[in-house]
């Protein structure tokens, strides 16, 4: 038996027609703007932590299914079944095992120093991921989907190279410039895609794909010219970042780790009071959640839209701060590797909040930095990672998927039908 | 066909939308389902109509007990619905919209429209429907579509036919002749099961009367039975029909719309050359069917778009090309009509919907940064006087019930000092003990001396708040009349008959309704017996 189609019991059909104007005595539904972002802001800590250990499951299977042994045993399956799950187990754990080494701590390390790198390095990684998750999650909230982070972490590094390069300054003004630079490039880049939403209701998410395609080849095309070339080279590479205009390392000459991180913690916190405790928030939120209401309270929503771009243009562009000032050093047409769109899946599964944000770049830090030593040591290839983050997103997207698979009693009327059909099918 | 529902429960989580609910409907009876908004009748018909699955409890058809998986079962069985909002493709033509999901094929899989139409034409010559089969839904007014979603149901050959709150959308014209299609179904000897809240129209129609309250069955009734006694049985307590209101003591015309003009991006003129003027002290009421411009004057008021033509003066003052939140901070009080979509972020808590429109001004804000604390005082201090029942005001606006909803947005419009209250559907779905309260805050608004407008399509409300009426049709205002008028003047008005024909046409015929109303308040002889 199969389920029946439940309609929704909270959304009424849509009136016919125009002339069949919506003349109704029941509650018609907030208006549908988002409805899966809302889904996935709304939905619990648990989910996402289910979601999480749901992705990681299913990459074992998939590093089960790569490994060489595996594949070995299995042509003798049903002599011995057992050698498989042996060594799919072992495949697995190793690969695991040389994760969590390779990104939090490395029991083999002779030294404490060499034992805490990895967490170091995952702390270095995390920055442009906190940074540009953070922008990005401010416009979730406020009903923009920009997924231009790429694009504008690429303008916010060529603005700070520029200064960087080309002004010599003492360290207390050099550096501090070089942000502002950042924050100025991100921003008005960012802020191109708010403008046109709101003068021309041109979508965000079209405006910022293509503005992504431009920085890629104006920072292809910068770096042949003297606005970032090094003199005298003829590789697309800029000179190397001097030391005024660094983002001071936090450990020492042993460890990557610099300054960045702080700025990552004041931005979450600066985000944190933004969104939580003034008036610019409280107005972006309420544009994000219902415009209509927003803007019969008279609430500019095109003013909130752009402010908005500007301000997760502006964080986006610190984390391209923190690229060339701090992790490399010099500026490559690479600068912002995928950093952009990973920030996307970071700020959904932070849930758009700054801390969640936070510790959402964390985890992807760790994932991209214990890749690398998962791949060295056991051969598990990198890419297994970038599946492992996509399933996140998945599950996360799904909140009534991961329920279902763990049989989570759902919040709520509306999820009780789901809980529901999900039983029956089961009993049927 | 006899359908009965037995002891039907149905929870969703811990509300229980229908608990243990008896009905029976007799072959060739129209059987009035009356309740509240979520009372649970419509649960119940979704149950019936195999939407949900009850939790308990039975459906019987003719005395054998049925199981309905989906509505194509229930369709099958006999069980026709009409929907509140209509399921029909505007772009399709009637023959279509009545084939759909039942296409009569003919050879090659091709559908044979002369077959479908064939079969509206008979339906519609057996009823005298006068629809024509070839015409576009998208062209038909309102009526007109509703008979098409009845000649639908009937073509799947309904015994009976379940019609959700069908005279929402109706003028009062319009109403009258669907309680003659009703009868002449009924005669026909198909049962009706005919879901409202409207007290006047169960008494109208209906044979049997079934009460529902918070999802249990309180009782039956005979259509005898009084207004009040009907209305006391549905909420469960002795209620004011009327609205207690003194005599209106009008003060100098403040508020002045001249020549507003409001032509829409497709061209239509939505508000055509209309003027009026609001004295303080006074409530207008604008009445009108829905969508013949009234919510495009009052956006146009408010600011949220602009005319092509005409003023709007507050005090001599120029609303006109005002930003919204100027219209709003110069003394403007407004309740959208729809309250989820324009007057809550339902996610927002109670505290901060209470503060939509004055978050970033002191006491609740000094430059940027807010005060929480005075936001959270402001709420507590709100929901106490304007009798808000949430659990804490940090609740989502979106969780509380509709009444209480419209409720924060009254608290809200109603705190700033008002040199003018426009209020649009202002009881709009609310149960009867909301709408007492929400009228009640309205007319004490006027007696501060305040001019209100109401826009209202119901005429129950228009009748009992305004001290003066104007009526709106197709973005033009058909006529003013005082408050109190004929219903029967009003409706003709509503449907665009000029104030002089419509009061010749009203004394020569009275509608069912409008005699039932005489008859009413000849029955029970109340103050307004002699009007």
């Amino acid at each position: 038996m199969s389920t029946p189609p439940l309609p929704d019991p909270e959304v009424p059909p849509p009136a016919a027609t125009g002339t069949a104007a919506v003349t109704t005595t029941d509650e018609k539904p907030p208006p549908q703007g988002n409805t899966v972002m809302r889904e996935i802001l709304s939905s619990g800590w648990l989910v996402t932590v289910l979601a999480v250990v749901l992705a990681l499951v299913l990459s074992g299977v998939l590093i089960a299914a790569a490994d060489d042994d595996v594949q070995a045993a299995l042509k003798y399956f049903f002599s011995q079944p057992m050698d498989t799950f042996a060594a799919a187990w072992s495949a697995v754990s190793s690969a695991y095992v040389a994760l969590f080494q390779g990104a939090v701590f490395d029991t083999n390390a002779e030294t404490f120093t060499a034992a805490i790198k990895p967490l170091t390095e995952t702390m270095t990684v995390s920055i442009p991921l906190i940074l540009a998750g953070l922008g990005l999650g401010i416009g979730f909230r406020a009903g923009l989907f920009n997924i231009g982070a790429q694009g504008q972490i690429i303008l916010g590094a060529i603005f700070a190279g520029w200064v960087a390069f080309h002004l010599d300054l003492p360290a207390y003004l050099h550096l501090p410039l070089a942000m502002l630079a950042a924050i100025v490039g991100g921003g008005l880049w960012a802020g191109i895609a708010g403008f046109l939403k709101a003068r021309t209701g041109a979508h965000e998410v079209i405006v910022t794909i293509m503005l992504n395609s431009i920085a890629v080849y104006l920072i292809a095309y910068l770096l042949t010219t003297p606005v970032l070339q090094n003199p005298g080279s003829t590789n697309p590479i800029s000179p190397a970042v001097p030391k005024s205009a660094q983002y001071p390392l936090l450990l020492g000459d042993s460890f990557r780790l610099h300054a960045g991180f702080i700025v990552a913690i004041v931005a979450a916190i600066f985000v944190w009071w933004l969104m939580g405790r003034s008036t610019i928030g409280f107005k972006f939120r309420a544009v994000g959640a219902n415009p209509h209401a927003a803007r019969t309270a008279g609430i500019s929503v095109n003013a909130s839209y752009v402010w908005v771009m500007l301000v997760a243009g502006a964080l986006a562009g610190l984390a391209g701060s923190a690229q060339v000032l701090g992790t490399d050093k010099v500026l490559t047409a690479d600068v912002a590797a995928s950093f952009g769109f990973d920030a996307i899946t970071v700020a959904l599964l932070g849930r758009s909040k700054p801390l969640g944000t936070f510790f959402a770049g964390l985890l992807f830090g760790a994932l991209r930095a214990g890749g690398f030593a998962m791949q060295a040591r056991t051969g598990t290839p990198i890419d297994v990672v970038l599946v492992m983050q996509s399933l996140v997103v998945l599950f996360i997207a799904a909140p009534p998927l991961v329920r279902a698979v763990f049989r989570l009693p759902a919040p709520g009327p509306r999820k009780a039908r789901a809980a529901r059909s999900t039983t029956k099918e089961v009993a049927a | 066909m006899k359908l009965e529902l037995r002891g039907i429960t149905k929870r969703f989580g811990a509300l229980v939308a229908n608990d243990h609910i008896d009905l029976v409907v007799q072959p060739g009876e129209i059987h009035a389902l009356l309740g509240e908004n979520g009372a649970g009748k419509s649960t119940l018909m979704n149950v019936l109509y195999g939407l949900y699955d009850p939790d308990e409890g039975e459906v019987l058809l003719d005395d054998e007990p049925r199981v309905f998986a989906g509505p194509g079962d229930a369709m099958a069985a006999g069980i026709g619905m009409v929907h509140q909002h209509f399921m029909l493709v505007p772009v399709f033509t009637v023959a279509e919209n009545v084939a759909l999901g039942h296409e009569p094929v003919k050879g090659g899989g091709l559908i044979d429209r002369a077959a479908a139409r064939k079969l509206v034409k008979e339906i519609s010559d057996r009823f005298g429907f006068d629809v024509d089969p070839d015409a576009l839904i998208e062209n038909l007014p309102v009526g007109a579509q509703q008979r098409v979603e009845i000649i639908k149901a009937l073509s799947r050959k309904a015994e009976v036919l379940i019609l959700d709150e069908p005279t929402a959308v109706l003028t009062p014209q319009e109403t009258d002749e669907l309680i003659g299609i009703m009868r002449q179904l009924k005669e026909s000897g198909t049962s009706i099961v005919f879901i409202t809240h409207k007290l006047r129209e169960v008494r109208a129609i209906a044979d049997r009367i079934t009460v529902i309250r918070r999802g249990k069955v309180v009782g039956e009734a005979s259509p005898t039975s009084t207004e009040q006694e009907l209305a006391s049985l549905m909420v469960g307590r002795s209620v004011s029909l009327g609205v207690d209101k003194g005599p209106a003591e009008p003060g100098e015309e403040t508020v002045q719309v001249r020549g507003l003009t409001v032509i829409d991006p497709a061209g239509v003129r939505q508000v055509d050359d209309v003027s009026f003027g609001v004295r303080r002290g006074e409530i207008l009421a604008i009445a009108g069917v829905q969508g013949n411009g009234q919510t495009e004057l009052t956006e146009v008021m408010l600011g949220l778009t602009q005319p092509v033509a005409g003023s709007v003066q507050l005090d001599g003052d120029e609303l006109v090309g005002r930003s919204v939140k100027e219209v709003l901070r110069a003394g403007v009080g407004f309740v959208p009509e729809d309250r989820t979509i324009d007057g809550l972020v339902s996610e927002f808590s109670v505290a901060e919907n209470l503060v939509l429109d004055l978050h970033d001004v002191p006491p609740f804000a000094r430059s940027v940064q807010m005060n929480l604390a005075k936001v959270r005082a402001n709420a507590e201090q709100r929901t106490v006087e304007f009798d808000v029942r949430t659990p804490s005001v940090e609740a989502a606006a979106g969780t509380l019930s509709g009444g209480n909803q419209q409720k924060v947005v009254l608290a809200r419009e109603m705190s700033r000092p008002l040199r003018l209250f426009i209020a649009s559907q202002p009881t709009r779905g609310l149960d009867v003990g909301s709408i007492e309260f929400v009228h009640q805050r309205i007319v004490q608004e006027r007696d501060h001396g305040t001019p209100v407008i109401i826009v209202s399509t119901e005429l129950d409300e228009v009748l009992g708040l305004a001290d003066r009426i104007v009526v709106m049709y197709r973005g033009r205002i058909v006529g003013e009349v005082p408050g109190g008028a004929d219903r029967d003047v009003l409706g003709l008005m509503m449907a665009g008959v000029p104030l002089a024909e419509a009061q010749a046409q009203a004394a020569a015929h009275h509608t069912t309704l409008g005699g039932a109303d005489l008859e009413a308040e000849h029955g029970t002889t109340t103050e307004e017996a002699d009007r």
